[in-house]
C-alpha cells in the first residue's frame, strides 16, 4: 500500500472509533498543523482531535496498526519544533481536552485535562489566592500538557521553579496505548520518579492526558521596579550582586537599549529609551521583607550604576512595567517584519561577556538583535530580526544563531532553558553531551517507547539507524 | 570537574558491585565488592545559587560550607550528599523547601558499563534533553553511581522560627494552613501543631501573632516507625501516634507501614528502565527503589 493509502486506511479506522468531525485529512486542516510556533515545516497524514483519555488510546492504537508515527500538540506554541509533524505522523491535538477536573483550595492542588490554557487555570483559582506559578510569554494561549511536554519556564520560575516542581501526578498514554499513572498526589510515591522524568519529555515519551498540578500561593505584597543603566554589564552584575546578596525576587528581567527604544515606540510606557539596558525586578511576599528586599536591590543597583530607579506606585503603573516586558516580541514587528528567537542559559556571572559576545556575531552576520530576558536565572533570549524577503537573509540568521548557542556552551551554559531541544537544536546536543550521556537518554526514551513511534526525530540525534528519514526540513538552522 | 576516573575503575563493568556513603540511609549490599564516591566540595557559587561536590561529601560539611556564604541547600541531614539525593526523601521543611528531587541540576555518575555519563546541565534554569536526574533522584543507585554533583542552593533565610499551638484538631489545622503564607513547615500530631516561619523577622514575628503562635526551640521528636506518603487531603483522617507533614502528606507514625504498590503500568516501565540502564542488575543487587 502505498503512503497515501496507509494513511487514508488509518483515517477511516479513525473515523470510526472518534466522531469523523474530529479526523482531519483535508489539504486545509493539514496545512495549519504542519507546523507548530517555529519556523520549521513538517508534514501531517491526520490530524485528530480526541476528548478523553480513551480516545486518546485509540488515536496510539490506530497510529500503531498502520505504522505511523504520532504527535501530541497543545496550543502549538513551541518554537522548537517540537509538535512539528514528519513524515506523514498522526498528530494528536489535546485542545479538546480542556477542562479543569477539579481544585482542592485547601491543599493546593488541581486535576486538569492537558488542553487546558496556562493562564485559564490561574484565573479560575485566582479566587482562592491561587495561581500555577509556570508563567511562560505564551500563558494566555498555550496548554498545560505543552508545558508539562516542554518544562515550561518564565519570568516568575526564578523564585517558585519551573513545570517540574509544579507537576505532582500525570497520567500518561504511552505508545504501546496503554495507560500509566506517574507520580501522584501523595509527595513520595513508591518507585522511580516516572513523574519528574516525563515532565520536559518533548512528546517523545507518551502523552499527558490528565495532570495534577501544585498551586501557589498568590502573595500579599508586590513592589515592582526598573531600574536603568548606561551599560548591559553594570544591569548583568547588577543581577549577580542581588542573588549573592541572598535575595530571590520574583522576577529579574533585562532588555537592552533597542528592544528598549522598541517597545517604547509600542505602548509608551515611559522607558527611557536612552539607556543601554533595563532591568525590571520584581518582589513579592510579606510586607517587611519585601520593602526591605527593595531597599538593598535599589542599593545594589545604584552601586552597579543604575541611573535611575522608578518604582510602580501602584498596580496600573506595575502592570504598564510589565506590559513592556510582555509586548516586546510584538514590538519588535516595528523594526523588521521576522524575527528568530533565542534560547540558551548561561552562569549569570557569564552575562556581560556573553551578551558581548551575541552582539559582536550579529554584527558579524550583518544583523540586529534585541535581548529581552529572564536576567535572573541567566536565560538569554536574543532576538534576531530581519526581513526574510532580503536575499541570502536566512543563512545568516542561522549561522548567528548556531554561534550564539555555541558561545553559550562555551561560557559553562546550557542549550536550551526553557523552549525546549525539539529539531531546532537536536543536532547541537553533542556540544552538551557525550556519546555515552546521549545513549543514556535514548536508553530512558526507549523504555518509554521501545518502537520510537512517539513524536520521533526529536531532541536526540538520530543514530545512523535512521536512515534517510535523519532529515532536517525546511526552517530549522540545526 | 571532579576526576571520576578511579572511582569509575573501580565501579567496573562486571560482576555486582554497591557503594557505600556513611551508612546513615541504609548502606550498601553486604556480601559483595564495596566502593565509595569522591568525597569534596569542588566550589560553591552563592551569586548562582549552586554548588558542586562529590556525592560522598557529608550533607553537614556542604550543610556548613554554604552557611559561610549564606546559602543552603534542601538536603535532610546527615549522611553523605549521594545517600541523601539517592534515597530522594525530603526532611521536614518541604512544604517550603521544595523536595530534594528538586535540588539536583546536573550529575556525573557512572553507569553500569562503568562509564561516566553526564546528566542534567549546571545552570539553574535547563531543558537540554530528557530529566535523567530525576530518574536518579530516589533510584538508590540502582541505575547509576552518583559520582560529582551540582546542586541548586538556595539563600539561608534571615530569620527560621519554629512556633506551637495547641488544642489544634482537624478543622482548626485547616483554617489555620488556609491563612498562613508560605509556612516552611507545618507538622501537627492530631492536637498540637507545630509551624516554622522563615523570612524577614518583622514577618515572622506578625504572623506569628496573627495566629497566636508561641516560639518554641524546634520540630518534636519524630515517630520512627514508618514514614508514610499520602495524599494531604487524608493527613486529618490519621489516627494513632504520629506526626504528619501538612500540606505535604508525609506522615512520621509509630506504627509500621506497608507501602501501596506502584501503578502497575508504572512498575513495568521502571523494570524496563532497570533492564536498559543495567541489564546485568550488577550495580546495589537486590535494591528495589
Amino acid at each position: 500500500m502505498t503512503a497515501d493509502g496507509v494513511a487514508a486506511a488509518a483515517a477511516a479506522e479513525l473515523r470510526r472509533v472518534l466522531h469523523p468531525s474530529r479526523v482531519h485529512t483535508d489539504a486545509t486542516e493539514l496545512g495549519l498543523y504542519r507546523r507548530d510556533a517555529s519556523s520549521i515545516d513538517g508534514r501531517a497524514a491526520i490530524v485528530c482531535f480526541p476528548t478523553d483519555t480513551a480516545e486518546v488510546q485509540d488515536c496510539v492504537r490506530v497510529a500503531a496498526r498502520y505504522g505511523l508515527p504520532f504527535v501530541a500538540r497543545g496550543a502549538g506554541t513551541g518554537l522548537a519544533g517540537g509538535a512539528v509533524p514528519l513524515d506523514g505522523a498522526v498528530v494528536i491535538v489535546t485542545t479538546k481536552m480542556n477542562r479543569v477536573v477539579s481544585v482542592d483550595p485547601v491543599h493546593r492542588l488541581a486535576w486538569v485535562q492537558p488542553g487546558v490554557l496556562n493562564l485559564d487555570l490561574t484565573r479560575e483559582v485566582a479566587v482562592h489566592g491561587l495561581h500555577f506559578a509556570p508563567d511562560p510569554s505564551s500563558q494566555q494561549s498555550c496548554s498545560i500538557g505543552g508545558n508539562v511536554a516542554n518544562n515550561s519556564g518564565g519570568p516568575h520560575c526564578l523564585a517558585d521553579g519551573v513545570t517540574a516542581s509544579h507537576v505532582l501526578a500525570v497520567e500518561v498514554v504511552l505508545a504501546d496505548s496503554s495507560v500509566a499513572m506517574l507520580g501522584g498526589e501523595d509527595p513520595e510515591p513508591p518507585g522511580l520518579d516516572l513523574r519528574g522524568t516525563f515532565v520536559g519529555g518533548e512528546g517523545m515519551l507518551g502523552i499527558a492526558t490528565l495532570i495534577c498540578v501544585r498551586l501557589t500561593q498568590s502573595p500579599p505584597a508586590v513592589r515592582t521596579m526598573l531600574m536603568d543603566f548606561e551599560s548591559v554589564e553594570d544591569g548583568a552584575r547588577t543581577v549577580s550582586a542581588v542573588i549573592a546578596a541572598g535575595m530571590v525576587p520574583a522576577a529579574l528581567e533585562m532588555m537592552d537599549r533597542l528592544c528598549i527604544e522598541a517597545v517604547e515606540a509600542y505602548i509608551g510606557a515611559g522607558l527611557p529609551t536612552d539607556a543601554a539596558a533595563v532591568l525590571l525586578v520584581e518582589v513579592s511576599g510579606l510586607r517587611h521583607g519585601v520593602d526591605a528586599d527593595t531597599a538593598r536591590i535599589i542599593d545594589i543597583g545604584v552601586a552597579h550604576g543604575a541611573r535611575t530607579v522608578r518604582v510602580a506606585q501602584d498596580e496600573a503603573e506595575r502592570q504598564l512595567l510589565w506590559k513592556g516586558r510582555k509586548t516586546a516580541f510584538g514590538a519588535v514587528a516595528r523594526i523588521k517584519p521576522n524575527y528568530y528567537l533565542h534560547d540558551t542559559v548561561v552562569p549569570r556571572r557569564a552575562l556581560p561577556e556573553v551578551l558581548r559576545r551575541v552582539y559582536e556575531i550579529s554584527e558579524r552576520h550583518q544583523l540586529m538583535v534585541l535581548n529581552v530576558f529572564h536576567a535572573g536565572d541567566g536565560n538569554l533570549h536574543p532576538l534576531l530580526v530581519f526581513d526574510k524577503r532580503e536575499p541570502g537573509v536566512m543563512e545568516r540568521v542561522h549561522a548567528a544563531g548556531e554561534e550564539i548557542v555555541r558561545v553559550s556552551v562555551e561560557f559553562g551554559g546550557v542549550l536550551s532553558g526553557e523552549h525546549g531541544i525539539g529539531l531546532e537544536k537536536r543536532d547541537l546536543m553533542p556540544l552538551m553531551f557525550s556519546p555515552d550521556d546521549l545513549a543514556a537518554q535514548e536508553a530512558l526514551r526507549e523504555a518509554f517507547d521501545p518502537d520510537r513511534r512517539a513524536n520521533p526525530w526529536k531532541v536526540l540525534p538520530s543514530p545512523a539507524a535512521c536512515g534517510d528519514l535523519q532529515h532536517v526540513p525546511d526552517g530549522a538552522w540545526v | 570537574m571532579i576526576d571520576l576516573g578511579r572511582f569509575a575503575d573501580e565501579v567496573g563493568d562486571t560482576g555486582p558491585v554497591t557503594i557505600a556513603g556513611l551508612s546513615t540511609r541504609g548502606g550498601a549490599v553486604p556480601g559483595i565488592r564495596t566502593v565509595s564516591a569522591p568525597t569534596g566540595i569542588e566550589w560553591v557559587q552563592a551569586d548562582e545559587m549552586t554548588a558542586c561536590c562529590g556525592a560522598g561529601t557529608p550533607v553537614d560539611e556542604l550543610a556548613a560550607a554554604l552557611a559561610e556564604h549564606g546559602q543552603a541547600v534542601a538536603l535532610p541531614p546527615g549522611g553523605s550528599v549521594g545517600g541523601a539525593l539517592a534515597l530522594g526523601r525530603s526532611d521536614v521543611r518541604r512544604l517550603g523547601w521544595g523536595p530534594v528531587r528538586d535540588t539536583l541540576l546536573q550529575a556525573r555518575y557512572v553507569s553500569a558499563a562503568g562509564t561516566v555519563v553526564r546528566a542534567g546541565g549546571p545552570t539553574v534554569k535547563n531543558v537540554s534533553g530528557f530529566d535523567i536526574c530525576r530518574l536518579l533522584v530516589g533510584s538508590q543507585g540502582t541505575l547509576g553511581f552518583l559520582g560529582e554533583l551540582i546542586l541548586r542552593t538556595r539563600p539561608l533565610p534571615a530569620c527560621s522560627q519554629w512556633h506551637r499551638l495547641d488544642d489544634v484538631d482537624a478543622r482548626r489545622l485547616g483554617l489555620l494552613f488556609a491563612s498562613l503564607y508560605r509556612p516552611s513547615s507545618v507538622l501537627w500530631n492530631g492536637s498540637t501543631i507545630w509551624v516554622l516561619l522563615e523570612g524577614h523577622g518583622d514577618d515572622v514575628a506578625e504572623q506569628a501573632a496573627r495566629h497566636g503562635l508561641e516560639p518554641c526551640d524546634g520540630a518534636p521528636p519524630l515517630p520512627s516507625g514508618s514514614r508514610r506518603s499520602m495524599p494531604p487531603a487524608d493527613v486529618t483522617g490519621l489516627t494513632g501516634s504520629f506526626v504528619a507533614e501538612v500540606g505535604v502528606g508525609i506522615v512520621h507514625h509509630a506504627e509500621p507501614w506497608e507501602p501501596p504498590q506502584p501503578d502497575s503500568r508504572a512498575a513495568r516501565l521502571a523494570t524496563s528502565l532497570k533492564c536498559r540502564f543495567d541489564p546485568e542488575g550488577r550495580l546495589n543487587p537486590g535494591v528495589c527503589p
